[in-house]
């Protein structure tokens, strides 16, 4: 009997906690998108932000974030890919394939802030890239290699060996084996690295302070080596500085909710990627 | 073409095992650029470069620490027998002060006679200290002694418990106000986070039907992707007026505030770390506990948890690793006073909050930019630490399992 009651309560407490925590990420995400959704409109997301930050809307910030997205992706997917497929196919099972993981694993517990002191040393001083997109591009794409790497050997290693060592018995070479069996396969997989890579990059404000974000720069940049606005820049700026910050706040909550609907378009891509791979997985 | 075919073959390899040096690379680059920028600072003199001390040459104090030379100018020390010279009250005399004593024309056209009227400044009255730019500073003049000033200690920099990198002559750069403010606010955000997250792992891996798990787990997972800007945000919105009211708080940025928002974002990973080490408790396990009379409950909290421990420290100590670093929201919410902290009510800055608020306004190169990049190291090597405890605990449970 007194088992029993214990049990239940016990189990009563961790259901309200359950319900407590999944509930207050609710009200967060509720709670923004109920004060921002209003000030979403299209000339929100086409126009300037104009009057010192108090009207207008965040378009140079959108294609700044944009241009970051695609810059530091062009740099760090294809070799995340490359250096997880070194891990887990070249590598064998040695010290070396520990050592890379560790430092792997190690280089994506390195606070964000420590990639932008980082960045600017290298790029931005060393390298005299100045504050620019590339150097931002540079330092973002570093900050989400590791991402990319572990996403892609987990999709490596879910591919079957029975695989690998069919195609090997029917005459093809380890790298044609490698690009046109297990890669393919491993494809919608590796597709969810890329896309979390993209929520990540799109909002990670701490590299790009020092390295790329500009405060307020109405036109769009033309090369490479132009500085640009980036959407969660541009949040934390409206949030807290700015002249004035009553008359700003639907800005920022406008900003947040499109932050927001980047990472929840993002995820919804990455389930629905991930119930294709498990699908297609189990009828091979 | 067969041969053409293998050459090719090879050079990918390459390209691959090069790639697979990756990471490595790169964290051999981040400690060298670091500790590049950031160890200059020992060799840097204690006060603003581009400046020196002037006395007159009577003056038998031929050298002063930083908190001397701090003290003197805040007119804390006023005697020099204070700091081992003569009895004598002791004349502050900044830069600016000489363009009330002369007109612009006795300068020169090029300011070229600047320096001699500094040098009879420092002439006509012996108990003078002058804080000068070295470019002006009467250096042949007899009268005129220049001050050796000593070098940045390193006990002054890991000791020092006054973070005031602005301050004229001598910045003042301790970082234990800062390491404090870290540390107070990350083990107050594990300290909420631990109950809930762990709560919320038993009741995901125990005892959630499938349907309440598919809906329960995509959202802690998106809420770990939500930016920490986005927290912050919500942090400056909703947590500090409501910290301020409830607590009847002239201002609601306080550790507080820092704390809760860091244990809202620790939470995912705490979650999923330890819901995964409790899923892999092995189902004989269990069985054995329930077949011996055991309730579910009793299998869980004498089986289970004890059996996942290890996977629940990783978590915490995981936990702990993402709120250290933690940059954006922390300085959005805790209000960012340097001071020594005292209490969870207080305002207080973080070592990330730091860099990010201090190192756009820091001349590159200089001693405050060099302090800020140190900070880097040092919050590189906690969160490496950090990282490699929670390999090793991991790696004990691995261990365990098989």
């Amino acid at each position: 009997m007194n088992k029993r009651t214990n049990q239940i309560i016990a189990f009563l407490f961790f259901k309200m906690l359950g319900f407590l925590v999944v509930g207050i990420l609710i009200w967060i995400l509720a709670f923004i998108l109920y004060n921002g959704i209003s000030v979403i409109s299209w000339d929100f997301l086409s126009t300037a932000p104009s009057e010192g930050m108090t009207s207008g809307g965040i378009f140079p910030a959108i294609v700044g974030t944009l241009y970051l997205v695609i810059g530091s992706i062009a740099f760090a997917f294809p070799l995340g890919v490359m250096s997880a497929i070194y891990s887990s196919e070249y590598a064998g099972k040695g010290w070396i394939v520990k050592f890379i993981r560790i430092m792997t694993n190690n280089l994506a517990s390195i606070p964000s802030i420590v990639f932008g002191l980082f960045g600017m040393a290298l790029f931005v001083n060393t390298l005299e890239f100045g504050d620019s997109l590339i150097a931002g591009s540079l330092t973002l794409g570093l900050l989400v290699l590791p991402l990319v790497i572990r996403t892609t050997e987990e999709a490596l290693k879910a591919i079957p060996t029975s695989m690998r060592t069919a195609s090997l018995a029917l005459g093809a070479t380890k790298l044609q084996t490698i690009s046109r069996i297990v890669l393919p396969m491993a494809f919608p997989n590796i597709l969810t690295g890329l896309i979390l890579s993209i929520g990540r990059v799109s909002g990670e404000t701490a590299p790009i302070l020092f390295t790329v974000a500009a405060y307020f720069l109405p036109k769009l940049p033309e090369s490479v080596f132009d500085q640009v606005m980036a959407l969660p820049y541009h949040l934390y700026v409206v949030a807290t500085s700015g002249t004035d910050i009553e008359a700003s706040r639907p800005i920022a909550y406008g900003t947040a909710v499109v932050l927001i609907a980047i990472i929840l378009v993002m995820n919804i891509l990455v389930n629905i990627l991930r119930s294709y791979f498990t699908k297609k997985l189990k009828s091979n | 073409m067969k041969r053409f075919q293998k050459i090719t073959e090879r050079l990918i390899e390459a390209i691959f095992t090069v790639s697979g040096a990756l990471t490595s690379i790169v964290i051999l680059l981040i400690v060298v650029f670091l500790f590049k920028e950031g160890f200059g600072l020992f060799n840097s003199p204690s006060i603003e470069s581009g400046y020196t001390l002037c006395v007159h040459a009577n003056n038998n104090v031929e050298k002063l620490s930083v908190n001397e030379i701090k003290k003197i100018f805040d007119s804390e020390i006023e005697n020099w027998k204070e700091v081992g010279g003569s009895d004598a009250m002791i004349q502050t005399f900044r830069f600016d002060e000489i363009f009330n004593l002369y007109t612009d024309t006795e300068f020169g056209n090029d300011y070229e006679l600047l320096p001699q009227k500094l040098g009879e400044v420092i002439k006509n009255e012996p108990n003078i200290i002058a804080y000068l730019p070295q470019k002006y500073a009467p250096t042949g003049m007899k009268d005129v002694k220049i001050l050796s000033t000593e070098k940045i200690k390193v006990t002054d920099f890991f000791g020092g418990s006054e973070w005031i990198p602005t301050a004229t002559p001598a910045p003042l750069l301790g970082v234990l106000p800062l390491v404090l403010g870290t540390l107070l606010v990350s083990l107050f955000a594990i300290l909420f986070a631990l109950p809930l997250g762990l709560g919320v792992a038993i009741y995901l891996s125990e005892l959630a039907s499938e349907r309440s798990r598919k809906i329960m787990k995509p959202t802690i997972e998106l809420l770990a992707g939500i930016p920490s800007v986005v927290y912050g945000f919500f942090g400056l919105v909703v947590l500090v007026p409501l910290i301020q009211k409830t607590f009847h708080l002239p201002v609601g940025e306080t550790a507080l505030a820092g704390s809760i928002i860091l244990a809202i974002m620790a939470l995912p990973t705490i979650i999923t770390v330890a819901e995964d080490a409790m899923r892999n408790t092995p189902s004989a396990m269990r069985e054995a506990s329930i077949s011996l009379g055991a309730s579910q409950w009793q299998t869980i909290y004498k089986v289970i948890i004890p059996y996942a421990m290890s996977g629940i420290s990783a978590a915490v100590v995981l936990g702990i690793g993402r709120a250290v670093g933690e940059t954006m929201a922390v300085l959005m919410v805790t209000g960012n006073a340097a001071v020594m902290p005292s209490s969870l009510f207080e305002s207080v800055r973080t070592i990330p909050a730091t860099i990010a608020a201090e190192l756009g306004e820091a001349p590159a190169g200089g001693t405050h930019y060099q302090a800020l990049f140190l900070l880097g190291c040092i919050l590189f090597f906690i969160t490496l630490l950090i990282s490699i405890t929670a390999e090793l605990i991991a790696k004990n449970n691995i261990n365990k399992g098989t």
